[in-house]
């Protein structure tokens, strides 16, 4: 299947596609997206009820549609571990502060987790499948791989597949006590270097449109995606990739180029360092998470950037990509891992 | 690769409802005109003495206790884990060990449950709540307390499509058999009450502060409830290899949107029309062909008058009997496609139609009349199962009984 087009807010100039060009460097542990003027997507009126997350995630979905020429896609899929915060966050306070009384149903109506997938079908007047899944570091693999399947299934010929989480001051607040961020002055652009406990939140909006058939402007070729969960040690990710590999007939000499998830976290970069020895020896392997931060559905800027480099046949200049992948990059493998606990695999080709 | 065709059957069930801890328990409620509401006991709410609700009559310990799991501290997980126990212990599997297993639970509330309990703290100061009480708060990590507790790890993941979403786990179930991801699938959901999703319906005055009155003239709103269910699906190859063969079929499905409101139903009811013809063309049947629907039927005077006006549209003039089994259990929401699945393959396993309680006066727009009283020794071979919810989410579930 075909990645046809895209749609990416995040905390770099993502949106509107242009070049990359360069890398917005950011002090903190927290990156915010740069949002865009969101009057050429959504209706005024609308955008004034919407929370911060629904406009993402609507904007991301609509840019992606416009540049793949579909009004109404079959399928709308979406994926957020969680949900829309600031409505919850709003509704849970109010209900606590004023003890259950003097209640409105605005944020209610909009902290449930379908609410993106909704308002799209909503704006499209698209009658057609529309799911949402919501779990933690798989929630946009579980999404793409409903989509993958509506595809194979010839339910659909197109769907339109997104992953959407925010930070909110109150999220992170609490994720930063639970331990997940660095602390003290960091900068995005140093977090591999730091070797230190911890990452930087991120967030996102990335759509992408995926067909079984070809279009003269698609990105990529999405030839696989496995997931797993909880591997009990470095020989059963080993194990992993090798047998995903496997199963699209491809071996580590054919990808040119390796998306890892890399967060800065001495921690859960051991992984990846580890496999740097052994299935990635000797490749040319890329870090994304300074750009976006970490978050659970991160893996989907992944794609997002995979999918540009392979369309573009290098990698965005804001990379900074000094390697020896000089030659046209036609084929990518992500692998990403959430908290060790979620793990995915993503191969892409060029069409 | 896909096998688009293969059948999926049902080897197992298990609920937890506001009517009984496990499915003889509810069949027998269902069967004697039980209903499960009453006065809050186990959540503590400014509204426990205005709004009745179907609570499960367990406390978190006792729950705890029946899961086998006392460190588990989310309501919403208990309940997943009871359920879904049951239905693998009836499923029977001997050889699951060697088997791709996954499990997909929906859910609406996930931890909120203890999340709301954090806040108490937090609001007052930022440093404040016990990190205990929120670290469970994102639906999936609910879904991953049981999946670890029951060892299955092939395929986990979970939906949140409001009120449809256990309708929506099922059938990605079925689908990933059929696309040879897994062999078998536990598949349902879980939601538990909580202040949250109480004080959210009430501000939207569709609460009713009675019983229930699901497409009565006279309809006031819905009753809350909470609970889980889960059915067992297995590919057309382990179906053979088990001791008791499964007899029933997930045989139709589909999910399609409304698009008219973000919470309220269109008055045509497109959305429900469109999922329940959807589901009827996969399972490649005719509205004649269904015996029994397992209606939404929430209670609320927009939803039923959406979802009768779609049943006429479609099904008019040959209409299966219905009733909407939210009479007994309440509207358990995440939960509540899951739950209405298991009492749709009861129906179908003892020809029985369950009654539709408490309809006093029938909606004057609709030319059916849900059933009133218990219906028993009736051929059941297929039954729709209809759940509908916020963001326009509709899906259907055709089970079929084979011969």
């Amino acid at each position: 299947m075909y990645i046809r087009a895209t749609g990416n807010i995040s905390p770099q100039k993502t949106f509107g596609h242009q070049p990359l060009v360069d890398a917005v460097a950011y002090t903190g542990n927290r990156l915010a997206c740069i949002e865009p003027d969101y009057k050429d997507f959504i209706d005024p009126k609308q955008i004034r009820r919407m929370s911060r997350i629904i406009r993402m995630g609507v904007a991301a979905a609509m840019e992606c549609l416009q540049e793949a020429g579909v009004k109404v896609p079959d399928a709308i899929i979406t994926g957020t571990a969680y949900g829309c915060l600031e409505d919850t966050n709003s509704f849970l306070s109010k209900m606590v502060e004023f003890n259950e009384e003097l209640l409105t149903p605005t944020s209610f109506i909009q902290s449930t987790h379908n609410t993106i997938g909704a308002q799209i079908g909503l704006m499209l007047q698209c009658n057609n499948y529309n799911n949402a899944f919501v779990h933690r570091g798989f929630s946009f693999e579980s999404a793409l791989l409903d989509g993958i399947m509506l595809l194979k299934e010839n339910d659909a010929a197109n769907v339109l597949v997104g992953a959407i989480d925010e930070i909110t001051n109150t999220s992170h607040t609490i994720l930063n006590r639970l331990g997940l961020y660095k602390q003290g002055p960091v900068s995005n652009l140093d977090i591999y270097k730091t070797k230190t406990k911890g990452t930087i939140a991120g967030e996102g909006a990335a759509f992408f449109l995926v067909a079984n058939e070809p279009s003269a402007t698609d990105y990529a070729k999405l030839d696989g995606l496995h997931t797993f969960y909880k591997p009990e040690g470095i020989d059963e990710i080993e194990k992993q990739i090798a047998s995903f590999l496997e199963k699209h007939l491809v071996s580590i000499a054919d990808i040119d180029l390796i998306i890892t998830g890399k967060n800065g976290d001495a921690g859960e970069d051991k992984i990846y360092e580890q496999l740097g020895q052994t299935v990635f020896n000797a490749k040319e392997v890329i870090n994304y998470k300074h750009l976006c931060g970490e978050y659970p559905t991160a893996a989907a800027f992944a794609m997002w950037l995979a999918a540009v480099a392979i369309k573009s046949g290098e990698l965005p200049a804001a990379l900074n990509y000094t390697g020896s992948a000089d030659k046209k990059i036609n084929r990518i493998l992500i692998y990403n891992h959430y908290q060790g606990i979620h793990h995915s695999l993503s191969l892409l080709s060029a069409c | 690769m896909l096998n688009n065709n293969e059948p999926v059957f049902v080897a197992g069930t298990g609920i937890i409802s506001a009517i009984g801890n496990n499915v003889a328990e509810c069949l027998d409620a269902l069967e004697n005109g039980r209903a499960g509401m009453g006065q809050m006991r186990y959540l503590h709410s400014a509204h426990g003495n205005r709004l009745p609700v179907a609570e499960v009559k367990l406390s978190n310990d006792e729950l705890a206790q029946l899961a086998g799991l006392p460190n588990i501290k989310s309501r919403t997980a208990l309940l997943s884990l009871v359920a879904a126990k049951e239905a693998l212990a009836t499923a029977d599997i001997e050889n699951i060990k060697d088997l791709r297993t996954g499990f997909i639970s929906a859910t609406s509330v996930g931890g909120m449950d203890k999340t709301e309990n954090f806040f108490t703290g937090f609001l007052s100061d930022n440093s404040k709540g016990k990190l205990r009480d929120v670290i469970n708060h994102e639906c999936g990590s609910v879904t991953e307390l049981v999946a670890d507790a029951l060892g299955i790890k092939d395929y986990i993941t979970t939906i949140s499509t409001a009120c449809s979403s256990s309708a929506n786990a099922i059938f990605l179930g079925a689908r990933l058999i059929r696309n040879n991801i897994v062999d078998v699938v536990v598949a349902g959901g879980t939601d538990s009450m909580a202040r949250f999703t109480l004080n959210g319906f009430n501000t939207l005055m569709i609460v009713d502060e009675q019983f229930c009155q699901p497409f009565d003239e006279n309809r006031r709103g819905l009753n809350l409830g909470e609970g889980a269910g889960y059915v067992v699906l297995v590919s057309d190859k382990v179906a053979a290899t088990l001791k008791n063969k499964p007899t029933i079929i997930l045989s139709g499905y589909c999910n399609a949107n409304d698009a008219y409101h973000q919470t309220a139903s269109s008055p045509d009811g497109i959305g429900s029309y469109l999922a329940m013809n959807g589901a009827l063309k996969k399972a490649g049947l005719k509205p004649e062909d269904i015996d029994y629907i397992n209606l939404h039927g929430t209670g609320t005077q927009n939803n039923d008058i959406a979802e009768g006006t779609a049943i006429k549209r479609l099904f008019d003039p040959h209409y299966p009997k219905m009733s909407s089994t939210k009479t007994f259990t309440g509207h358990t929401l995440g939960a509540s496609g899951g739950i209405e699945a298991v009492f749709s393959v009861l129906a179908l396993q003892h020809g029985i139609i369950f009654p539709n309680l408490r309809l006093q006066t029938p909606m004057v727009d609709l030319p059916f009349v849900p059933e009133r009283e218990l219906v028993k020794n009736v051929e059941v071979k297929h039954v729709l199962s209809n759940s509908f919810g916020f963001g326009g989410n509709c899906s259907s579930l055709i089970f079929s009984k084979l011969e």
